[in-house]
């Protein structure tokens, strides 16, 4: 395997590994989901296109990958897309763990939500929209989690001091 | 859901029927600073709303700010009943990242501190557990056993609760000299110690009314909700991440996964307390086992040297000097360690961008999802059942709230 995560192409990836049974269900059902791929230090992260998460958790849910395990954040400031969503899926019967990351701009920072396809989502979108101010479409109850009802400002951004404002 | 929050005395009272109810952030049976607010029908629960964040310190965003080996003695902090394990999983993630090669003693001696761990996690658990459902005498025999351990603990790393004991490329000391022996008399005494607990509970049958047949959660329902761990395996799916994507060589250990299929209460109890037993097996195996060498990886650049070498040689001292002033950069990229904890799948997602402090630090924290699955288990049921369910799903609010 190669392990330089910044110089693979989308295509050397997915080539890489044929078997690979998310891979295989999302080129054949949802080609245009993938936007980028890469295989770093044993994980496989796929760039899924902002509109085509729900599809492409579905797809991946049928495939086998039936635990969501973890969704959250990481915020890119001052580079634009400015926010990365990833989504960790595991697969109790492959015995498999994917990543989806999902880039989102500053101007309009919303995705859709996952909780349609595992309701397991429904914390994780609210701490990512708490910490990040991200919003998440179609949530059922998208307030905030960690932080008072009435705080103003999301922590984790980087443009947020550490020390909080005073 | 908002307005069962935002105003907790009345709602629409056309029917009449339901009252609403806060239980907590300081009900003794919420371990901590949980406040769910219950929908009421007389003693029947019709809506759970866990209301979290009442220990949110903002780790995630420190971690931020501190070098890659300053951000070890944070991961104690946040789940306060199995500190060890936090540090073993952030140090597995960026292990990972570097490309880092641990040496075999470290590892084996990391599964034994772990199943340490989890056995303390677990008495602690068992007694407030316990307590909760009114059985008060087990607290009082499990903290006998588990000061045992903390003193164990303390003479390993001098810390009883707060070991921070792990380093990134090893562990920080070699364990004093007659740390092995200590452990392997108290491994001796435990088997018998557990059937003393069982004695109290298992055939009590108080304590199985109150818990048989309680806090139901199917295995649909627990995979969707991202249940993991104990509450897991008790509704019938046989997953074990020490067993199944092995971590720290648990590739060697020869150990049962117990499972259940009864999804309740009850057999959450049993189950954790045969995982005790399966825990003196692991640890016994790993200290028959246990192999000689370093504790240390051969990493200069990023473990501290020995204080003898640090004090006697030239670039020993230069390495300290750099890795305690400047860090130590790691390439860039991102990472997903899980280990399985006391409570479930516990993981770090940690993102580097090849500088000495850590881009983005994640926790991923078993109980935080299991809290999801609070409502599953107690809608339609008795209040009195909500805090037997609390307790099943071994709750600390440390990692909840982080």
């Amino acid at each position: 395997m190669t392990d330089a995560g910044e110089n693979q192409s989308k295509e050397a990836v997915l080539a890489a590994h044929p078997d690979h049974r998310a891979i295989a269900a999302l080129t054949e059902q949802l080609p245009d989901a993938i936007q980028n791929a890469k295989y770093d230090r044993g994980e496989l992260t796929l760039t899924i296109a902002r509109e085509a998460i729900i599809s492409a958790c579905r797809t991946v849910q049928t495939a086998g990958y039936n635990f969501l395990v973890d969704v959250t954040g990481v915020d890119w400031y001052p580079n634009q897309p400015r926010f990365q969503i990833s989504y960790h899926i595991l697969s109790h019967t492959l015995k498999q763990r994917i990543r989806f990351a999902v880039f989102v701009d500053e101007g309009d920072p919303s995705v859709d939500s996952i909780t349609s396809v595992w309701p397991a989502a429904n914390f994780y979108e609210r701490e990512v929209f708490d910490l990040f101010g991200v919003r998440f479409g179609g949530h059922p109850n998208l307030r905030r989690l960690l932080m008072p009802e009435d705080y103003q400002g999301n922590p984790l951004r980087k443009d947020f001091p550490v020390e909080g404002y005073r | 859901m908002s307005e069962l929050l935002t105003a907790p005395t009345v709602v629409d009272s056309s029917e009449d029927r339901t009252m609403i109810l806060n239980m907590g952030p300081q009900h003794p049976s919420t371990h901590g600073v949980l406040r769910l607010v219950l929908e009421i029908d007389g003693e029947v629960v019709v809506r759970v709303a866990p209301d979290i964040g009442y220990l949110h310190t903002g780790i995630e965003k420190t971690c931020e700010a501190k070098f890659y080996q300053q951000v070890v003695p944070l991961t104690d902090r946040i789940d306060y009943c199995s500190p060890m394990h936090n540090n073993l999983c952030y140090c597995l993630a960026v292990e990972k990242l570097l490309q880092l090669e641990i040496p075999e003693r470290a590892q084996w001696l990391r599964v034994l501190l772990s199943e340490l761990t989890r056995l303390n996690s677990h008495l602690i658990w068992l007694g407030t557990h316990a307590m909760d459902i009114g059985a008060l005498t087990v607290f009082l025999y499990c903290f006998r056993e588990r000061e045992q351990i903390l003193r164990l603990f303390d003479d390993l790393a001098g810390q009883r609760m707060m070991t921070s004991y792990f380093r990134i490329g090893g562990l920080a000391l070699e364990p004093p000299l007659d740390f092995f022996p200590r452990v392997r008399a108290f491994l001796k005494t435990m088997p018998e110690k557990i059937d003393e607990y069982e004695n109290l509970l298992t055939g009590n049958r108080i304590f199985i009314n109150r818990i048989k047949g309680v806090g139901l959660l199917s295995a649909e329902d627990a995979i969707s909700l991202g249940v993991t761990g104990p509450p897991l395996r008790a509704s019938g799916v046989d997953w074990d991440l020490r067993r199944d994507m092995p971590y720290s060589s648990y590739e060697k250990f020869q150990f049962k996964v117990p499972v259940s299929t009864g999804c309740d209460v009850w057999s959450r109890y049993v189950l954790r307390v045969q995982e005790m037993r399966e825990s003196v097996k692991i640890a016994t195996q790993a200290l028959d086992g246990m192999p000689e060498g370093p504790i240390k990886a051969n990493a200069p650049k990023i473990v501290l040297p020995d204080r003898e070498a640090m004090k006697t040689q030239m670039e020993a001292l230069i390495h300290h000097f750099k890795i305690v002033t400047e860090g130590f950069g790691v390439p860039a990229g991102e990472v997903y360690q899980a280990i399985e904890s006391s409570r479930g799948e516990m993981g770090y997602y940690v993102v580097s961008d090849g500088t000495a402090k850590p881009y983005r630090v994640h926790m991923r924290n078993p109980t935080f999802a299991t809290l999801q699955a609070i409502e599953k288990m107690c809608v339609g049921r008795l209040i009195a059942d909500v805090v037997a369910a609390i307790g099943s799903i071994d709750i600390v609010l440390g990692e909840i709230d982080r």
